[in-house]
């Protein structure tokens, strides 16, 4: 199975159990998503529960926000997430602060999908990865499946929880990534993220399409004689941040891998929370391998992304530091 | 005078002259006088009464300094009180800031609202927005927002959860003319025009949005039409005049329950007020523009209206007036005895439970508070 089946399947999984669920967004109906992510979820629970919208990103936000206030549970589509802006304050201003500027009377749990991230040829308005304005917003939850399992997994718990959720599906793995998923119900908490590795040199983390690319690295860097300890990171927030700082006490270096640009990026949020658990245990400055801080390339898009090489560079600076 | 209706294709003119019950000589042009109970009919005027007084004394509160801010809502008492009146207790309300009036004939009581302009620990909001930023679930009135017209698409949302859910209720929304310039406006109307939700939009053109005027707003000859080309209804009403918006918004009401879908009323009224506390309307109109509004003062008109049919008296009136002087005063003297919010529930309500680095940050207020204390006492 692929991450679109996977993203498939969990919403006819929510959608049999709870009829409070509705998908809706830009042709994510009759067509099934220009992902192909919501095909068949029309046929099966009609026009009323998987509803063609129109083209307007404020719109399906700010009416999800109402349905959800209503009691409903809707999972929107954003369908790049380049288009998340013109929604930008009804997620920003109205759904990411309802439960707090109300004291607790309304609750807002929409949970947004919506593809990210380059490398499928799309310039700057199909690649870009913006998960740094919403993990800098209280009350919202962003979480970055890399991988079939977990997606699914993810998408579950993310629908059957209180608050309003990012989840962002890394669109250049949407059908590269395959694995094995199970049928039926099980869900992955938010919250948790997974060693897929476990090493004694250096400790890389990543979330999302970048966990391939860290992936790549880590069999380069076993070439070379270099133990690598990976994490996913699955969910940006909440943070298992346990994982991490454990990680960090045991190899002393750290490469970040991330996608978007290198300036006031998650990555950097992540380097001085590690600073501010377990500088002690550092051994070199942690390293990040980024997107650069550029607008997001056409032609030049795989100069621009994190490659498997520029890990596995960073992976020697921090070792040869 | 009858109501002046769009149907689409048909008529894409503009209303000539908006809906108004209340005549000249104070009486009801009985062809459209609504059908209200005379004790409503005093109700309402209780209710507008009260508004009033609320509102002239929250203000004087301000300028003592006692609450921060404050958005009065002088002269557009029968929008708020005549709207809220032709809605059900299930029906939803998406407020914009100046609809104490709904509230109050909702039944939130001036104790709770002072709770919330003093932002203690009894208010529901917990202290959370600034004043008139009210949040009444029981009574399904959601949460003031500052941006304006963001609450608009939520009541399209919720009203299409309503139809969805097949449940028999409406959602009724208030904005200003100015914030029709916002791309919500059409974000929520065209979504209400396809889905056909039952939703009332409910407009107050008060002439002002801070110091600009409404002409700076639209090149369109009123807000009503703009309806028109979201493919539904939009009415004009005297929103001067209690009884015409109570006829205005019940017939969008009953439309609405029938599913033939959303209507745009636009209300004609006046700020008679300032914007704000933080705002003097003497920078930028004078008192020319704002004296003839006074002669068509909603409360006015009601009260001699009232009077003709017998339900009003002098003697009513200062009872009115006393009784909800004194009820303001007690709220307020009880509202600034309460304390403020415990500091640490700061980090409630940011998610549904307490994530742990914000039971850290928690950790890290309330050592800090004490440390300032003991340093302080030192």
């Amino acid at each position: 199975m692929n991450i679109i089946q996977a993203v498939n399947d969990a919403l006819k999984i929510q959608m049999r159990q709870d009829d409070r669920v509705v998908v809706m967004g830009e042709d994510v109906g009759k067509f099934g998503g220009v992902f192909r992510a919501t095909v068949g979820l029309q046929q099966e629970f009609g026009e009323d529960r998987v509803v063609d919208t129109p083209l307007s990103e404020a719109g399906i936000i700010g009416t999800a926000i109402g349905m959800a206030l209503y009691g409903m549970r809707p999972v929107p589509e954003i369908q790049f997430m380049d288009y998340i802006f013109p929604a930008i304050d009804q997620i920003i201003n109205e759904m990411a602060k309802f439960r707090y500027r109300s004291g607790g009377q309304y609750t807002c749990p929409v949970v947004i999908r919506t593809p990210y991230g380059g490398g499928i040829r799309g310039g700057h308005y199909h690649s870009q990865s913006n998960e740094a304005y919403f993990t800098h917003t209280p009350g919202l939850k962003v979480v970055v499946p890399s991988n079939p399992y977990d997606a699914k997994g993810l998408l579950l718990a993310a629908m059957r929880q209180d608050d309003p959720v990012i989840f962002m599906e890394p669109k250049r793995m949407y059908r590269a990534a395959k694995g094995e998923v199970p049928e039926g119900d099980y869900t992955v908490e938010l919250g948790k993220a997974k060693v897929l590795k476990e090493g004694k040199d250096v400790t890389v983390i990543a979330y999302g399409s970048m966990v391939h690319t860290a992936l790549e690295a880590v069999t380069k860097a076993e070439a070379e004689g270099i133990d690598v300890e990976l994490i996913d990171l699955r969910s940006l927030v909440p943070l298992d941040l346990d994982t991490i700082i454990a990680s960090v006490e045991k190899t002393g270096r750290v490469v970040i891998v991330q996608e978007a640009p290198k300036s006031t990026g998650f990555a950097a949020e992540l380097i001085a929370l590690i600073n501010e658990h377990a500088l002690l245990s550092l051994e070199a400055p942690v390293v990040r391998v980024t997107g650069w801080d550029t607008p997001f390339p056409y032609t030049l898009d795989l100069e621009y992304l994190p490659s498997a090489d520029r890990v596995l560079q960073g992976m020697r600076k921090t070792l040869n530091f | 005078m009858s109501l002046v209706e769009f149907e689409v294709g048909k008529n894409a003119s503009v209303p000539t002259a908006p809906l108004t019950v209340l005549r000249e000589d104070d009486t009801a042009d009985p062809a459209l006088m609504p059908e209200v109970s005379d004790e409503d009919l005093r109700a309402i005027y209780r209710t507008m009464i009260q508004t009033r007084t609320l509102d002239e004394r929250m203000v004087t509160l301000q300028r003592q300094g006692r609450i921060a801010f404050y958005m009065q809502s002088t002269g557009e008492e029968a929008t708020t009180v005549g709207s809220a009146y032709a809605l059900r207790p299930g029906d939803w309300i998406f407020p914009c800031y100046r609809e104490q009036g709904a509230y109050l004939w909702r039944g939130a009581t001036v104790q709770e609202m002072a709770h919330q302009c003093y932002g203690n620990y009894l208010d529901y909001t917990k202290g959370r927005q600034m004043p008139v930023h009210y949040s009444f679930r029981h009574l399904n009135i959601v949460s003031v927002s500052s941006p304006l017209m963001t609450q608009v698409p939520h009541a399209v949302g919720t009203a299409w959860a309503m139809k969805l859910r097949k449940d028999p209720y409406v959602t009724m929304t208030y904005f200003g003319e100015g914030s029709t310039s916002e791309g919500d406006f059409h974000v929520a109307m065209n979504f209400a025009g396809v889905y056909k939700t039952p939703t009332v939009f409910f407009l107050r053109n008060n002439g002002w949005a801070i110091s600009t005027p409404a002409s700076v707003q639209t090149a369109s000859e009123n807000f009503a039409m703009k309806a028109n080309a979201y493919g539904f209804e939009g009415v004009q009403v005297d929103g001067n005049d209690v009884l015409a918006v109570i006829v205005a918004t019940r017939r969008a009401v009953d439309k609405a329950l029938r599913g033939e879908g959303p209507t745009l009323i636009e209300a004609l009224t006046y700020r008679v007020g300032a914007h704000s506390t933080s705002d003097d309307p003497s920078g930028y109109r004078t008192e020319d523009h704002v004296s003839p509004w006074r002669d068509k003062d909603p409360v006015q008109r009601f009260q001699r209206f009232l009077a003709k049919r017998g339900l009003w008296s002098p003697e009513w009136e200062a009872e009115l007036q006393e009784r909800f002087k004194q009820e303001i005063l007690e709220a307020i003297e009880v509202a600034e005895k309460t304390p403020g919010p415990a500091p640490e529930t700061i980090f409630e309500d940011v998610y549904a439970e307490k994530p742990r680095f914000l039971q850290e940050q928690e950790a890290e207020l309330m050592e800090s508070l004490q440390q300032t204390k003991a340093e302080g006492a030192r």
